[in-house]
């Protein structure tokens, strides 16, 4: 009782003063996943996108802006939550930072439906950018398949013919395989689906090694990935059978935890701290600065959606008003990407470059990665064609 | 008049004016979100309170609870899905169309959960303790594994509704006609539960809570009522599963997760196990302390943990016991 | 054939580790009938002792001996605060207090180590790989784990069946207030039977960090496979416990491995795959529901 009577005061306080101050802060609604064990994700994603605040003194754009976060713990319910409140008692227009294509799924389609402009810094479900997609909704990290879609160019590139697949039996694990396959022509040598958030990968490496592929292409995001990496050299794999797979499995935080396990894979990523453009210098310098820690790919996601999100600020001078201008502007793009070239296609998902990074010992003792080559350049998602937009 | 009763009767009418008024309260503080909050706190009042019919009454502790809210809400999900699509149903052994209207979809949805929860029951009642909460959360863990597999319904994405339902007259879209649908769907189980309870059938279910042998002595079957009392309570668990569907407009397999059957024992024991207004209060405490708590900090859960010791530890009897300083209901 | 006979060792792994972890749940839970949903956080509370240790000082026998060693204080000092007065209570008032531990000791370990999963790697002498079945290396280090398990187990049957402690510890277990009346220090022995439990958490705990990534929440997902184990062995029962140990693990991991070959030969390939993954998902609560409707108080049941 008391916390409604709290809360509702709260709110009514909330409501007068937005009345009478006319140059209130832009708000800017932040679900993410800041608990479970994929909590360090979220918590990059914020980082990265407050550090692109306090770069410019609070302000995106020359607009001062409040970011609102909470944590939607991987659970799509409490997703939706989090973004009804923000809608309906904090008035936010502009909302962001799900990790989860699942959560993703739960919150997108009704919040850009009520006019809320989405900007995705992570999750890019196939259903949101094909027939799905939306004028609301803006993807500043990638389409999900695109990573693999890399590597499986990769693959074919460097004329590996029997490829062993392996990804968690959920759809993010199937699209996973399916963008892989797109542009890999050869042999697939086993394609096996494993257990949501399964630890012990004993017996799949057991069949694995039967099955004597000449590579295997891996999707395992989070701690399912630090236990594969490891329990694979531990079973002296990684000496006999190069392994490759997108970037999420060999993030920098990720890589402290897997140690020397990890050193020689492949991954694709659209972004790496070793990317030469000014906007990245600035970038990876002050993300360690701030927060002593090498910055992930995540947190690059999370910058370019507040340098995104700042670069139309800029250009409608703070007024939200008029959103179909707010779109226009967001659609042009117009900032500094930390990974060079970077435009929006037709269904409003990402147009650029991705390249294959390989996992190396730096002389320093660090293991990091390091950019090995450009395997698209302005690439594009599969879906696009059927987005009616 | 005893003055605990007086009391509980104070607690309740303030607690039913609040609820009726709450829509118009909201709108006059100017934050519609308190009426999408209570809407939820409905829900999930009714059920901990449906699980409370089995936990506090019947004695059986059941941690696969969810399951019957996912499959009310996956009966919606996937009707839902299929109005979208404009594909039929099923089309063999006869051609069967989905709906969308509330008149059919709710009915069929609290039918399939009371269904599932017959058959599960048979089966887990042949057991008890310990055992009887490992069986619910296995039971309840296979459905979670299926619900993960129905690639076509979204797999563990699941399912995103276009619309609520419908009903002739009235917009359940309008976030304030759905609060009063939530709450007359409430108001209605614990209607039926306190008739239920306080019957003779009640007394029975309970009574074998109490001491089993001797009610089988007296000539009950008592695993027919405990096994009728478990189906009751899953045909609830399916309505707030319906009412949580429409009310997110989505649908996804962490409903069925074991950890949200706890969320569901943990409200019952916060407000009051044995009791029916003490659910709904756990519900609302539970949910709100989450919204307040998590503004703090973050790391709301360390308080949590601690706070939950310390009520079974100190208020043994759930808020609701603790407001009306009477023993509990039941005994 | 061959792949089968290794697929049969993972199985035999995986069920040791459940063994250590089940032994003291189950021992708990058959002397002061205690569910202790807890029991997963010392499994973690070792692992992270382990690897801070580990990282700091270099040597894994270290990080063991100071896993097992914090894993058994943290469990005393548990049972000590919160379980002690949880004896004799509803089971549901201990699920709920040992949930609240569980949250309680999730979120201490990112308050205290962070978000970052930590880093621990198998000691050198055990890195390689060893050919126990002739063409299929095998990771030495998991058949250490293996070699532990076995260890322990026989220690265990030591312990309860030749030594004083040990017969005690039975007596409590079949007949709490018999042992008390014959003047056994019932609070001594149940701390101690707490402390064992931990500490053998503590052991898998530790042994797990270099396979499994060191995180918050770790603990959970081994506890659910425990709580199985136990009831399918019949709680209180240690014997039970390792045979049911031995089953999930082999169910476990032939599951994954056996199930989408065999719904290869009736269906279309990815189709299979699917359904098979799925259905391997679900096959240990099938084991579980199928041995409790056959034998509603498990395989070896202690109380009736």
């Amino acid at each position: 009782m008391r916390g409604f009577i709290v809360t509702a005061a709260l709110a009514a306080l909330c409501s007068i003063s937005g009345n009478i101050v006319a140059s209130a802060p832009v708000k800017i609604g932040m679900v993410t996943t800041l608990s479970t064990k994929a909590g360090y994700l979220g918590e990059d994603i914020r980082d990265g996108f407050r550090l692109a605040m306090d770069l410019e003194g609070g302000m995106l754009g020359g607009v001062p802006v409040e970011l609102l976060v909470d944590d939607d713990g991987r659970d799509p319910g409490k997703g939706k939550q989090i973004a009804e409140r923000f809608m309906q008692r904090d008035g936010v227009k502009i909302m962001t930072g799900i990790v989860f294509s699942n959560v993703a799924m739960a919150v997108v389609p009704k919040v850009v439906r009520d006019g809320v402009i989405y900007i995705s810094p992570n999750a890019g479900p196939s259903a949101l950018a094909g027939k799905g997609c939306h004028e609301n909704y803006f993807n500043v990290a990638w389409q999900n398949d695109n990573l693999h879609e890399a590597v499986g160019q990769y693959a074919t590139d460097s004329g590996f013919q029997n490829i062993y697949l392996l990804a968690p039996n959920y759809p993010a694990g199937k699209d996973a395989l399916q963008g892989f396959k797109r542009y890999y022509k050869g042999n697939v040598a086993g394609e096996v689906y494993t257990k949501l958030g399964q630890s012990d990968y004993a017996g799949e490496l057991a069949a694995l090694r039967a099955a004597k592929p000449d590579a295997v292409f891996f999707f395992l995001p989070g701690g399912m990935g630090i236990n594969f990496i490891k329990q694979y050299a531990q079973a002296g794999l990684n000496k006999e059978i190069p392994l490759m797979g997108p970037a999420f499995s060999f993030d920098q935080r990720l890589l402290k935890a897997v140690g020397d396990a990890a050193v020689g894979v492949v991954n694709g990523s659209q972004w790496n701290h070793d990317l030469e453009n000014d906007a990245n210098l600035l970038f990876v310098e002050a993300f360690e600065k701030t927060y002593g820690r090498m910055p992930t790919l995540y947190a690059s996601q999370g910058y370019d959606a507040a340098r995104l999100i700042g670069s139309a600020l800029k250009q409608v001078g703070g007024d939200l008003s008029d959103m179909s201008a707010f779109r226009a502007a967001l659609r042009k793009a117009d900032f500094a990407s930390v990974r060079g070239a970077f435009k929006f296609g037709s269904n409003q998902h990402p147009v650029q470059d991705i390249y294959v990074r390989e996992v190396v010992r730096t002389e320093a003792g660090d293991i990091t990665n390091e950019t090995r080559k450009k395997v698209f350049a302005n690439h594009r998602d599969a879906y696009a064609a059927e987005c009616a937009m | 008049m005893n003055p605990a009763l007086s009391l509980r009767k104070f607690v309740l009418g303030t607690g039913l004016v609040v609820l009726l008024l709450l829509p118009i309260l909201a709108t006059v503080a100017g934050d519609p979100y308190l009426i999408t909050l209570f809407s939820r706190i409905l829900i999930y009042a009714l059920a901990a309170v449906s699980l409370d019919l089995i936990i506090g009454y019947g004695g059986m502790v059941s941690l696969g609870h969810a399951a019957f809210v996912g499959i009310g809400a996956y009966v919606v999900g996937i009707l839902a899905f299929h109005m979208q699509d404009g594909s039929a149903l099923a089309s063999w052994p006869f051609e069967l169309q989905s709906s969308n209207a509330v008149l059919v979809v709710w009915p069929a949805a609290i039918l399939i959960s009371a269904s599932m929860a017959a058959l599960i029951g048979a089966v887990s009642l042949r057991t008890r303790g310990m055992q009887f909460i490992m069986i619910t959360l296995a039971f309840a863990q296979m459905l979670f594994y299926l619900a993960v597999s129905l690639e076509v319904y979204g797999g563990d994405d699941g399912i995103s509704l276009w619309s609520r339902n419908e009903l002739p007259l009235i917009d359940l879209g309008d976030d304030r006609a759905f609060y009063y649908i939530c709450l007359i769907c409430l108001l209605i189980f614990l209607y039926l539960s306190d008739r239920l309870v306080f019957s003779r059938f009640g007394r029975v279910v309970r009574g074998a809570k109490v001491n089993e042998l001797r009610m089988q002595s007296l000539g009950f079957p008592t695993y027919r009522y405990k096994l009728v009392c478990f189906s009751i309570a899953g045909a609830g668990a399916g309505l707030a599963g319906v009412l949580m569907a429409n009310q997110s407009e989505f649908v996804s397999p962490s409903l069925l997760h074991w950890t949200h059957s706890g969320e569901l024992i943990v409200m019952v024991l916060l407000g009051g196990m044995g009791t029916l207004i003490g659910p709904v209060l756990g519900a609302a405490a539970m949910l709100l302390m989450e919204e307040v708590l998590s503004a703090y900090t973050e790391h709301w859960m360390v308080f949590l943990g601690p706070f939950l010791i310390f009520v079974v530890l100190f208020a043994k009897r759930g808020i609701y016991g603790w407001l009306s300083g009477t023993g509990v209901e039941s005994e | 054939m061959l792949l089968f006979l290794e697929q049969l060792l993972n199985g035999l792994q995986l069920g040791v580790m459940l063994f250590l972890m089940s032994a003291g749940l189950t021992l708990v839970f058959g002397i002061m009938r205690v569910i202790n949903l807890a029991h997963g956080s010392l499994y973690m509370v070792g692992a992270y002792v382990a690897a801070t240790v580990f990282l700091h000082s270099g040597s894994f026998i270290l990080g063991l001996l100071a896993a097992i060693t914090a894993a058994g204080l943290v469990g005393m000092l548990v049972e000590l605060l919160v379980l002690r007065r949880l004896y004799g209570r509803d089971h549901l008032d201990q699920v709920l207090a040992t949930f609240g531990l569980i949250l309680f000791f999730n979120e201490l370990t990112v308050i205290i180590w962070g978000r970052q999963p930590l880093f621990m790697d198998v000691p050198d002498l055990l890195s390689g790989t060893i050919e126990v079945i002739p063409g299929a290396p095998y990771p030495s280090y998991r058949l250490a784990i293996i070699l532990a398990g076995i260890l322990v187990a026989a220690f265990l049957y030591l312990l309860f069946n030749h030594t004083r402690l040990g017969m005690q510890i039975r007596a409590g277990a079949s007949n709490r207030e018999m042992i008390a009346a014959l003047g056994v220090n019932i609070k001594l022995l149940n701390t101690l039977v707490f402390g064992l439990g931990a500490l053998l958490a503590g052991l898998a705990g530790a042994m797990a960090g270099p396979i499994l990534a060191v995180e918050s929440g770790m603990g959970e997902s081994i506890l659910i496979l425990t709580f199985v184990v136990i009831v399918i062995g019949g709680i209180g029962s240690i014997r039970g416990a390792l045979i049911a140990a031995l089953m999930v693990g082999m169910v476990e991991t032939l599951g994954g491995f056996m199930l989408p070959a065999l719904l290869r030969l009736f269906l279309p390939a990815a189709t299979a795959d699917g359904a098979g993954a799925s259905l391997a998902s679900m096959s240990v609560y099938m084991l579980m529901a199928v041995v409790l409707v056959l034998r509603p108080h498990g395989l070896f049941p202690v109380h009736d």
